[in-house]
């Protein structure tokens, strides 16, 4: 079953009086639970294609389809209920919302589902645990280290179960220790829920624990290959 | 609604992130809603006092008249009712108060001025209650009774006719058949009014003695009715009208004194005038201030519109965040209007503008007067105005691409 088709998306971008082809002509197809590992130098298009898989940007050209709805043609309402109901997203920076605590930050997306309280009040303790920051729930982002924050990021990206989830350098912030704990918990989720998951990195230790290596130059696809196979 | 609660918080916390900033916002609307209301009140005394004033002195709130005496005040256009007949028609019929009047154009002399006024021969009993004049207050006395033979002036007045309680002057008008009616009178008191006009522009003698004095028997020239409410006239209206027939002209006092009358209109427009202006005065700043909350937040806006936030809810957290400034202000206005305007009750003395106050028809004395709807209606425009002047900043909030407000440098 498909998670995310991609077919022959071009996105480019104007900087200054240069085009910049950020997606050229990519296709690439995802299955449900599939652990893929997004590769690439920087300015190799790997955020782009994230943001064209959570209908953060649209393609200027071709087609994205994620739990076989056509992406590229939803209106701004339905993406965001695509979003709510079935991505979770990690990004690189700027994750958190400043002026809610680590748990509200955690919480949020539940809220806006309409999960009640006494849940969302359960889940956000569990996964907060889960990620290591019992003890912190009531703090600010700005009371707590970049690792914090992206581990807090990752909690309200997955608390709610998503069935897809995109990350970007989920681990750029993070020591290493905290890199493999989180990666543990991004595996357990994808075997024991089945979870998609499609992450973008540099981290050879987050490709260590990919199911799929797709490495991409220039907004195209230059390799693709099961890591059993690497 | 499911989202109003986390709604409400991000509009709460944004709220303070800035505290400076709101604080200072939260200040200019206080004290913004606090001028509207208290040059409200100010303005609403004064005119309250004016009116008043105004209406115990000539019309009353209704009157009823020959129907020729409004163009032509003389003796001759007087009421085709008797007093026994008025007395029959309106005794008990509800009214605060009610009374009948000779009132006609007349001359009064001393032994050194003359001057020209308004004869008013009155029934003491029946106008007290509603006099501009206070009985207990007059230098001497006021009249007694309807056949009482002294005549009442104002202190003003008798400065100038250079007379006194206890000496003698000379009323001269005219009867209905245009002969001159003379008489002398023993000025009995002096009166004081708080518009120092009126006692320059009144005299008092008993009704019964005018009816003499101008041999009309026992008719008079008008009859004054009085309600509970100056500004709501119509039942008075309707009980007078049903009670005569039409060789009588009823009107409202605002007929009357067309002056009066177009001011009560022309101030309720005024004060929704003074409360846009003030509200316009404000609403640069707020509206400063919520693109400023926007724009320093384009990033997590993206985010939240990232994590499936629909532009319809961001648009509402900005108007929320707007509302709750605004809401927070207006109460804070409000407090300190009445906190204000409460100990103001009892009068401001303003008689060293009183010369230029009467010019108005105002007295010396200002009684502010913070009515309740005065501040809703305050509280209310500024809130749909506000409401209006926040769905700009609100509305572009709402229509940023996430990936690009995401990716925004600061």
């Amino acid at each position: 079953m498909t998670a995310v088709r991609c077919v022959d998306i071009c996105k480019t971008y104007a900087q200054g009086d240069v085009d910049i082809k950020a997606l050229d002509h990519l296709s690439i197809e995802v299955a449900k639970g599939e652990f893929v590992c997004l590769m690439s130098p920087s300015g190799g298009g790997k955020t782009t294609l994230l943001n064209a898989i959570g209908g953060l940007d649209i393609p200027d050209s071709g087609e994205v389809w994620v739990a076989d709805k056509r992406v590229d043609q939803m209106s701004k309402g339905e993406l965001a209920d695509l979003r709510l109901a079935n991505i979770g997203f990690v990004f690189q920076a700027y994750n958190l919302i400043p002026v809610l605590t680590a748990r509200e930050n955690v919480e949020f997306v539940m809220q806006v589902q309409g999960v009640p309280a006494a849940e969302r009040r359960q889940k956000s303790t569990a996964i907060l645990e889960e990620v290591g920051l019992q003890g912190l729930e009531n703090r600010r982002p700005a009371e707590m280290s970049g690792g914090q924050q992206q581990r807090v990021a990752v909690a309200r990206a997955i608390v709610s179960r998503p069935a897809l989830v995109l990350a970007d350098e989920p681990t750029a912030n993070l020591d290493s220790h905290t890199s493999d704990d989180l990666m543990e918990l991004f595996t357990e989720l994808n075997e024991h829920h089945n979870t998609t998951f499609i992450i973008a990195t540099h981290d050879q230790r987050v490709m260590g624990y990919a199911k799929r290596l797709v490495r991409m130059l220039d907004g195209r696809i230059v390799e693709d290959i099961p890591q059993n196979a690497s | 609604m499911r989202i109003a609660p986390v709604l409400g918080r991000l509009a709460w916390r944004y709220l303070w992130r800035n505290h400076r900033r709101t604080i200072i916002m939260l200040s200019a609307i206080s004290i913004g809603a606090w001028a509207m209301m208290f040059m409200t009140a100010l303005t609403r005394g004064m005119v309250d006092q004016m009116i008043s004033d105004g209406i115990s002195v000539i019309p009353g709130h209704v009157q009823i008249h020959h129907p020729g005496y409004l163009d032509d005040p003389s003796i001759a256009n007087r009421l085709p009712y008797t007093d026994a007949e008025l007395a029959r028609r309106f005794d008990g019929a509800g009214f605060v108060a009610w009374a009948s009047r000779v009132r006609v154009p007349a001359v009064i002399t001393s032994e050194r001025e003359s001057r020209g006024v308004t004869l008013l021969g009155i029934d003491p009993a029946a106008e007290r209650a509603f006099s501009f004049v206070d009985y207990d207050a007059v230098d001497g006395r006021f009249l007694e009774s309807v056949d009482d033979s002294g005549i009442v002036i104002g202190a003003k007045l008798a400065g100038t006719l250079e007379t006194e309680v206890g000496k003698r002057v000379v009323l001269m008008t005219q009867d209905p058949e245009n002969e001159i009616a003379d008489r002398g009178f023993r000025v009995v008191g002096l009166f004081h009014a708080n518009i120092e006009s009126y006692e320059d522009s009144f005299v008092f003698v008993g009704k019964r003695t005018a009816q003499d004095l101008l041999h009309i028997g026992d008719t008079t020239t008008e009859a004054v009715f009085v309600g509970d409410d100056y500004r709501n006239v119509e039942p008075v209206y309707d009980i007078v009208s049903a009670a005569v027939d039409d060789t009588v002209r009823v009107s409202r006092w605002t007929e009357i004194d067309t002056y009066l009358g177009t001011m009560l209109k022309t101030m309720d427009g005024f004060m929704l005038i003074w409360v846009v202006v003030i509200f316009l005065a404000l609403s640069f700043g707020l509206v400063n201030t919520l693109v400023m909350a926007v724009f320093e937040r384009v990033r997590e806006i993206g985010l939240m519109l990232a994590l499936g936030m629909k532009p319809a809810m961001i648009l509402g957290q900005i108007l929320i965040e707007s509302m709750l400034l605004l809401g927070i202000g207006l109460l804070i206005g409000d407090v300190l209007a009445y906190a204000t305007v409460k100990p103001l009750e009892s009068g401001i003395d303003i008689s060293i503008v009183a010369q230029g106050m009467e010019m108005f028809g105002a007295s010396s004395m200002l009684y502010p007067a913070l009515y309740l709807k005065d501040v809703i209606l305050a509280n209310v425009v500024v809130l749909i105005l506000g409401f209006f002047a926040s769905l700009s900043p609100a509305w572009r909030a709402s229509r940023y691409e996430p990936v690009e407000a995401i990716t925004k440098v600061g």
